[in-house]
């Protein structure tokens, strides 16, 4: 192995890293808060991405579907419970949450599909069309249960897993899809050719890493997500809602997964089952992390990476298997560490 | 009272064999239609909307079932396509192990099975199956041929991690040594890989003449674009799972030049006039495209379609032994299907070897290139 070579696969291994750790922080972060092993996380990649490139040739992407449909199914669950509970307060606040954005997002993308838009406005649109899958699928999947244990909350996580995938075959069909790239620019640094877009994946991973760290250090509502993760009960009698918190939790987890297949679409073909193996890739990185740790995580993810570069140049064939051959050790060592502290907290 | 239940029992009879009076055929199908091979599986059922209301002259009921690209799925279906619906005929799937799964029931259960995809049986199960597909040694032959005549001596190869990439390598090598090449990488990927760098600096660094693809789909896509823009510049073969619309959507400039090998519908008004099949593969692609899309074209429809017109041409022959819905029928089908001579397909002329049950040869082939974006005849 050469030095070019060499240095080749540490660029193409931090590349994917960074994209491993951003969906490691998601993983974690919503653990941390609401107990959930979001598994569909990978579902939000693969519907930014194919969405992105549909936007790109014109056409208007599905999801506007899933956004309208899981929107109104959410009202109706939220109508249901102010029935219970005789106050009608919230309604106004539901039906534009969940019956009027969806569809004012679907009648703008509609319009908007066909004139082709600069590049700037699509990953704006794409945006707005993914995020409120978040909070929509928090409230439809895991409120009602929101106190279960763990283990509730990771099957109904499976359930939302196959829905959304399958919904993404119905609605971006089985080929696979593969956006432009933001940036035809290539450049030597040192005699080794580089891209702008792998390039830019890093910074922007980067950038969302700082974002998140702001928001968790200055903001009410990033503190409020920390007290919930750190002790929800306590953080209830200081009059932070579960459900807000979660619903939060999800919105972000959305986020990061938008952006995540927005990063990613250009430099492979993204099928609609393509996301849930980058996300349990991002998975691996938090269990390497110790499933406790932002930095341990996205360190975790960054070499998990760099793993699966290295594993692709030596041993192609056995790539996958030395990728999650690795998180062996780290789950021994958590299982001999951990005194179920969390199965305590449920009773 | 016996006697009353004797009369029901007669009567019930009568009605049980009127539908055999009408003489219906029952297909069964097994697709993965949703599934990790579903980009195959949904041009493959599509055919089936093309097709008409009779086989071999009788009426005929096609179930198609939906086995999402499992293996385990693909064999219930054949079992409750057998059991329940009482089949005549199976057909299925899109995927090699789905495949022989499906045989394996086909064969237990004493029920002729069209395999609609290369897959290599073991004898005993081959015994009520015959197979479509042109086998993958028949297809990678084009490419050895085409790689002697640019006098490539040194060949990398890249393949999915799965059995296609392996039936792909194994083919590719079988013609090698008359060839005159040596394969000298085995890389392997996975479809849904967020990147084949490492794979393809391999490549490079081993300096071949050429690189043949063992990928399939957009699939195969993935490593001629990473290749290409590290720089090489050498040709990039592909096999014939490759040949659609999507996969030059895909790899966009990067795949212009890439050469493949497939099936003679994907470019019939290219065909010279004489081409035995350019009348049958011509009216497939045209009818295909007016009902699902222009550039909607690809091989896999063609194996459904080829299915239907060689069962069209055995069943007059099994009729004339027994009626549809006997064993004796399936049996008399399994027989005229293993003996089709000259039946004109939209992948080429099928004279079936009752031996290794496929019946294509060097007609049923065609190597293509990508040229200004679309698939065109290489000349």
């Amino acid at each position: 192995m050469t030095f070019d070579i060499a240095s080749l696969l540490v660029l193409d291994g931090v590349t994917n890293g960074a994209i491993y750790a951003l969906l490691a922080l998601a993983l974690l972060l919503v653990f941390s808060v609401t107990r959930i092993i979001f598994v569909a996380q990978g579902e939000f990649i693969s519907y930014a991405a194919l969405s992105i490139a549909l936007l790109q040739v014109g056409r208007v992407p599905g999801v506007i579907w899933v956004l309208i449909v899981g929107g109104a199914v959410a009202a109706v669950l939220e109508a249901i419970d102010m029935a219970r509970r005789g106050t009608w307060r919230r309604l106004p606040g539901v039906l534009a949450g969940y019956v009027a954005l969806p569809c004012a997002l679907a009648a703008v993308t509609w319009w908007a599909a066909p004139r082709g838009l600069s590049l700037g406005w699509q990953i704006v649109l794409v945006l707005a069309l993914v995020l409120p899958l978040g909070p929509i699928v928090y409230r439809v999947a895991y409120q009602p249960f929101a106190k279960a244990s763990a283990l509730v909350l990771f099957i109904a996580s499976m359930a939302v897993h196959y829905v959304l995938q399958g919904l993404g075959l119905i609605f971006f069909g089985g080929e696979g899809l593969r956006s432009q790239n933001f940036s035809d620019a290539r450049f030597e640094v040192g005699g080794i050719p580089m891209s702008a877009q792998a390039l830019l994946i890093p910074a922007a991973s980067a950038a969302v890493m700082v974002a998140l760290w702001l928001f968790f250090g200055r903001s009410l509502y990033g503190k409020a997500l920390r007290a919930t993760a750190v002790n929800r009960v306590g953080a209830r009698l200081v009059g932070i809602p579960t459900e807000l918190a979660g619903s939060l939790s999800l919105l972000l987890a959305a986020f990061i997964g938008a952006v995540s297949g927005i990063l990613v679409s250009p430099l492979v073909t993204i099928y609609y089952d393509t996301g849930f193996l980058i996300g349990l890739k991002g998975f691996v990185g938090a269990i390497l992390g110790g499933m406790a740790s932002y930095p341990l995580a996205a360190i975790g993810a960054v070499s998990l990476g760099l793993l699966e570069a290295f594993a692709s140049f030596w041993a192609s064939a056995y790539k996958e298997t030395i990728v999650f051959l690795i998180i062996i050790p780290p789950l021994i060592w958590l299982s001999l560490r951990s005194r179920h502290v969390e199965e305590e907290e449920d009773e | 009272m016996r006697i009353k239940l004797a009369a029901l029992g007669a009567a019930l009879g009568l009605v049980a064999a009127a539908p055999a009076a009408l003489a219906q055929i029952t297909v069964g199908v097994s697709l993965g239609v949703t599934g990790p091979g579903a980009s195959l599986g949904v041009h493959y059922r599509n055919a089936f909307q093309l097709m008409p209301k009779t086989l071999g002259g009788q009426p005929v009921r096609y179930i198609i079932l939906d086995d999402a690209s499992d293996p385990t799925n693909a064999a219930k279906n054949a079992r409750k396509l057998v059991s329940e619906d009482r089949v005549d005929l199976l057909m299925g799937s899109n995927g090699v192990p789905s495949a022989v799964q499906m045989a394996q029931v086909a064969a237990e259960t004493r029920t002729p099975i069209m395999v609609l995809t290369p897959a290599v049986l073991s004898p005993n199960v081959l015994e009520w199956a015959v197979i479509l597909p042109q086998t993958t040694e028949l297809m990678m032959g084009a490419i050895a041929e085409h790689l002697k005549s640019k006098g490539a001596k040194s060949v990398g190869y890249i393949g999915f991690s799965d059995t296609w990439g392996d039936l792909v390598h194994r083919a590719t090598e079988s013609h090698a040594g008359s060839s005159g090449y040596k394969l000298v990488t085995n890389e392997r990927y996975a479809r849904a890989d967020t990147s084949v760098t490492g794979q393809a600096l391999r490549l490079i660094a081993a300096n071949p003449d050429a690189v043949v693809v063992g990928g399939s789909g957009t699939g195969g896509a993935l490593p001629h674009v990473a290749l290409v823009e590290r720089g090489f510049r050498k040709p990039i073969l592909h096999n014939h799972g490759t040949v659609n619309v999507e996969f030059i959507r895909v790899g966009g400039k990067a795949v212009e030049g890439a050469v493949a090998v497939t099936g003679p519908l994907i470019v019939p008004e290219e065909l010279p006039d004489g081409h035995p099949t350019k009348k049958v593969s011509l009216e497939f692609t045209q009818r295909y495209e007016k009902e699902f899309g222009a550039g909607s074209r690809n091989a896999f429809a063609g194996y459904s379609y080829d299915a239907f017109l060689i069962a069209d041409a055995a069943v007059p022959e099994a009729m004339k032994k027994a009626k549809p819905g006997t064993p004796e029928f399936r049996e008399a089908l399994r027989d005229a299907l293993a003996n089709v001579r000259n039946v004109v397909g939209t992948h080429g002329v099928y004279t079936m070897d009752p031996k290794t049950r496929t019946g294509l040869d060097e007609r049923a082939r065609v190597l293509v290139h990508v040229q200004n974006g679309q698939w065109r005849l290489l000349k």
